[in-house]
């Protein structure tokens, strides 16, 4: 057996099998067995499954207590009584029966009851009735809509729009439209709640920076960078996003888009607020705002926005390209009243000074957010009683990741004059008076 | 036909073995098989048996694939693939113009925004008949809609309207079902006068300073119709799913969810935090094992119990045109002491002798079912959505509600419509309008569906389900059924995957009491002349019609073709 190319011949074989050593056959005949054994028996079974007899599992179904569908919620919960508007929202509000001036609407360029807008919003009921019966994909694609789409592009200086017909599922729809399980997404602590929403249906990493500081951003940013040289096979399929308010709804301040970038990718926007309609839109380049008409759940699963509510956002944006002076108004209304109400005992003015939505924080909290939600009530009701309607900034104290503080939320609109604001001013400091001191 | 104990005569799933003799192929649904059919020839019958939970016959079949269809559907997708991975190899060298927007240049080197498979039907498949949705229209939305045309001269890249408008089609697609969308009447004028007081607009959530008036009254209104305690509106049905689950289940408890429910419910469950278990699509012992698993075993490795089990339900599936098995779903809820969330997006005025939707079909009491939930959109030609229950679970949400707190509320003149249109139902406005409608649908459904199954199509669903899906199967005749149909001047919707499983596709016609005897006659004449064109009766079970009745019986003989 000295050549390579050898054929083992059936008595060679025979032949080493006598002359090899016993424990070696002892234990090829003992592993033979034991593979044997483990081919046959049975496959591998959870033990507990086999251990309750029929009747305990009964026992165990007729035992069983779930909690009551929803917790009781006391009579006297803060949000339980809405206020009740008799009546349009607009300047002049009637709520729970009281005449006042509407510091408390989103209504910045006073369009909620414009003649222009309910024209233009008539003369598509009369055409095309209330509801679209459909989402876009079937039958519910109106002429007006794909009106509103070019409009909105041309408006906002992007080359596409899509729009949605709620304001809070477009950011919640749009952002996990891209953003999926194992991206990483950069946000500010402050946003609201539905990006927050929508950051949770993505399922993708959150890393929060601290509200408006770039700082935080960079270094967040540099870390992200030595853990992708760390691991540059997950880095070249991990997408990198970041998530910023323009005007923050929780702060009143604006973010710092200059330092921050140099263009952006996608607009989100709410026209429930200046447009004085209802529904959002996402507008940007057509390679990023067309994946959303396939895979924004907000837009293919949901019906689209009534044809009025279309119409009237249309006639808004003509009415805001008409007078592009109002913005300059409005900014200057601004600045008056953020002056008029510093200064107020025991209240402080937080926000920019030329954001429409501002708070009034408590300068002194009490200690308990309770005690402190009780006060500012108790201010936005005396307000109330004497002409000016306000609101509290309202939350959702358990889901919210970072509750801001209680607040009032003092808005400003184009259409309060001079005098109003006056009032509004004088009258807030005061009720804080009596009520803080 | 079997009856089962309990009134119940719907086609119960066999055993494997009986099926593969006729060599059909099993897909995961209720089977019918068509031995036992021929079996059992005779009527299809009204008797309803004492003590039973159905009160009626729920009559309700998914016939199997025919394995030749099936087949060549999966051929047909196979080629579809293949040219699609040529076509994307020419595109990559150039050798084929690139029609679809690209990444800009300063960005080339991120990593990439999408998938490249996951764009790769979109690109190869859908593109190709994307003509057949996204259909702008420019008049209501009724049994008859004008309908923009629209050419592409680059295979459906990109769209130009040619000015021309298709008058007059006959709108099969239209979520319309008891005809409220209209541009006169009575709900037109009073919206018309609710938007000339109010505005369109609100500006703020209902918690802070936009709880007007006119959302009062029509929660009011909303929990009369429905026959519970109380009721709360939000501004989008998707988003009264997607708000609120979260708010009513948290970690720690169990969803149930039928296996064919809609994204929103889906995304509710999935946002909520907790455990969610899937259970066969009407299936009642899947659901009954997933039960007493959940309840004996508690909580995955720390068998702690659970804290509460909601059971997802929907009244009618939209793409499978079934009604969802309420009294077995309801006997269960009661034995198992879990809770049962509603969603009646498509029932609600559509199904019951009163339009109140599937607990009225059932002749059930709206106080077992804990949470009721609706849209407005399809039966009262609005939008936004409804919850209706007891009083604590609508002060609950009154506080709890995301939407309540972060999002705008109804606009004042589509809460008039919806005021207008339900009080119309109901017959709080004088006329008999609603009750005529809501009998008018039902014999639209019941005709429809009758005179289809005759000619030999494959129809899924309920009898009395006014959605009704006509299978496809094939790829290519998803563009051929909906340019076909089109041409003749009908309005059909077709829905394929990912909608539907990857075979399934279909064409789903959407009933509406606005439609004519002679609107669906037209309809059903150009139907059967496509359907010879294309092929598409594919259904074994050919029924022969007694000519000399009247077209709401039901009594007629099977024979096997």
């Amino acid at each position: 057996m000295a050549t390579v190319a050898e054929q083992w011949v059936l008595v060679e074989m025979v032949q080493a099998l006598y002359e090899a050593p016993a424990y070696h056959l002892i234990l090829e005949g003992i592993l033979i067995l034991w593979i044997i054994r483990l081919l046959f028996s049975k496959t591998y079974k959870l033990q507990e499954r086999s251990d309750l007899t029929v009747k305990e599992k009964e026992e165990l179904i007729e035992e069983w207590q779930p909690e009551p569908l929803v917790p009781p919620v006391s009579k006297d919960h803060p949000a339980l009584n809405y206020n009740i508007v008799s009546g349009p929202p607009s300047h002049n509000i009637v709520v729970n029966g009281k005449e006042c001036i509407n510091f408390a609407s989103f209504n910045f360029l006073g369009l909620l009851d414009n003649p222009r807008l309910k024209a233009a919003a008539l003369a598509s009921l009369k055409k095309y009735g209330v509801g679209t019966c459909g989402p876009r994909g079937f039958y519910g694609t109106f002429d007006v809509h794909l009106d509103l789409e070019d409009r909105l592009a041309k408006f906002m200086k992007t080359e596409e729009a899509i729009i949605y017909s709620y304001g809070f599922a477009t950011i919640a729809s749009a952002i996990p439209a891209y953003s999926k399980r194992g991206d990483i997404v950069f946000v500010d602590k402050a946003a609201c709640f539905a990006i927050q929403k929508g950051l949770q249906a993505s399922r993708s990493d959150i890393k929060l920076f601290n509200h408006n500081d770039m700082d935080d951003l960079e270094r967040l940013l540099k870390e992200q960078e030595i853990e992708d040289q760390k691991n540059p096979r997950k880095a070249r399929v991990t997408r990198r996003f970041i998530v910023v308010e323009g005007l923050y709804m929780n702060t009143g301040t604006i973010c710092p888009l200059p330092e921050l970038i140099d263009d952006i990718d996608l607009i989100s926007a709410n026209m429930e607020n200046s447009l004085a309609s209802i529904g959002g839109f996402c507008c940007g380049r057509s390679f990023v705002i067309d994946h959303q008409r396939l895979s924004g759940q907000g837009y293919c699963f949901s019906a689209s926005l009534p044809p009025l509510l279309a119409a009237a956002a249309i006639e808004a944006l003509n009415i805001m390209e008409e007078n592009p002076g109002i913005f300059a108004v409005l900014k200057e209304k601004c600045k008056r009243i953020h002056k008029a109400l510093q200064g107020i005992s025991g209240l402080k003015v937080v926000g920019e000074s030329i954001s429409p939505a501002f708070h009034l924080q408590l300068e002194e909290s009490t200690g308990c957010r309770e005690r402190d939600v009780k006060l500012l009530q108790e201010i936005v009701t005396q307000c109330m009683d004497r002409g000016i309607a306000l609101t509290q900034a309202r939350y959702l104290e358990k889901e919210e990741k970072y509750l801001p503080p209680p607040s009032i939320r003092v808005v400003v609109t184009v259409e309060q004059t001079e005098e109003e604001l006056e009032k509004a001013a004088t009258t807030i400091s005061k009720v804080a008076q009596t009520v803080l001191l | 036909m079997r009856t089962e104990p309990g009134g119940c005569c719907c086609r119960r799933p066999l055993r494997a073995n009986d099926c593969v003799a006729n060599g059909e192929v099993r897909n995961g649904y209720v089977r019918s098989s068509a031995a036992t059919a021929a079996a059992a020839a005779g009527q299809i019958h009204h008797v309803t048996q004492n003590g039973g939970l159905y009160k009626r016959p729920f009559n309700e079949g998914f016939e199997e694939t025919p394995m030749l269809v099936a087949v060549l559907t999966y051929v047909g997708y196979g080629v579809l693939t293949l040219f699609g991975y040529l076509r994307d190899f020419l595109r990559h060298w150039r050798i084929e113009k690139c029609h679809h927007a690209t990444e800009r240049e300063e960005q080339k080197d991120f990593v990439s925004l999408y998938q490249d498979f996951e764009n790769f039907y979109t690109r190869n498949l859908y593109m190709r008949i994307r003509d057949n949705w996204n259909r702008p229209i420019c008049s209501v939305p009724g049994a008859r809609v004008d309908i923009m045309e629209r050419q592409s001269h680059d295979y459906n890249w990109s769209f130009k309207y040619t000015g021309n408008v298709i008058k007059d089609v006959i709108n099969m697609g239209s979520y319309n079902y008891l005809g409220f969308a209209r541009n006169t009447g009575p709900c037109q004028e009073a919206a018309a006068k609710v938007l000339e007081e109010y505005g369109v607009g609100v500006c703020s959530p209902r918690q802070e300073i936009g709880n007007l008036d006119k959302h009062e009254e029509l929660e009011k209104l909303v929990a009369s119709f429905l026959g519970v305690e109380a009721a709360m509106t939000y501004g989008m049905g998707f988003a009264t799913n997607s708000m609120n689950i979260p708010a009513l289940v948290s970690k720690g408890c169990l969803i149930l969810s039928d296996e064919l429910n809609h994204a929103s419910l889906v995304l509710g469950a999935r946002l909520s935090g907790a455990t969610i278990r899937v259970f066969k699509h009407n299936n009642m012992q899947s659901l009954e094992k997933l039960l007493k698993d959940a309840i004996v075993y508690g909580q995955p490795r720390t068998r702690r119990p659970w804290k509460k089990i909601l059971i997802l339900v929907e009244g009618i599936y939209s793409m499978e045109g079934s009604i969802v098995r309420l009294p077995e779903v309801i006997a269960l809820k009661k034995k198992y002491k879990a809770y049962l969330y509603l969603d009646e997006a498509h029932s609600i005025g559509a199904l019951g002798p009163t339009g109140r939707g599937v607990v009225d079909y059932f002749g059930l009491d709206p106080e077992d079912v804990d949470i009721m939930m609706g849209t407005f959109t399809k039966s009262f030609g609005a939008s936004g959505g409804y919850i209706g229950g007891k009083k604590e679970l609508i002060d609950y949400l009154r506080t709890h509600s995301h939407s309540a707190v972060y999002a705008t509320s109804l606009s004042p003149p589509v809460v008039e419509q919806i005021i207008t249109s339900m009080k119309c139902i109901m017959g709080q406005d004088g006329t008999t309008l609603g009750k005529e409608c809501i009998q008018q649908l039902a014999e639209n459904v019941r005709y429809f569906r009758r005179r289809l199954k005759n000619m030999g199509f494959i129809i899924y669903g309920n009898e009395d389900s006014p959605v009704v899906p006509l299978m496809l199967y094939m790829p290519a005749k998803i563009g051929a059924f909906g340019r076909e149909m089109l041409k003749r001047n009908i309005g059909v919707v077709v829905v394929g995957f990912p909608a539907t499983p990857i075979i399934e596709s279909r064409a789903r016609f959407c009933l509406s009491a606005a439609h004519t005897k002679e609107m669906l006659d037209t309809a059903l004449k150009e139907i059967d002349e496509v359907g010879d064109l294309l092929h598409l009766k594919y259904s074994r079970h050919r029924s022969v019609p007694l000519l000399d009745r009247p077209f709401d019986e039901t009594t007629y003989e099977e024979t096997e073709d």
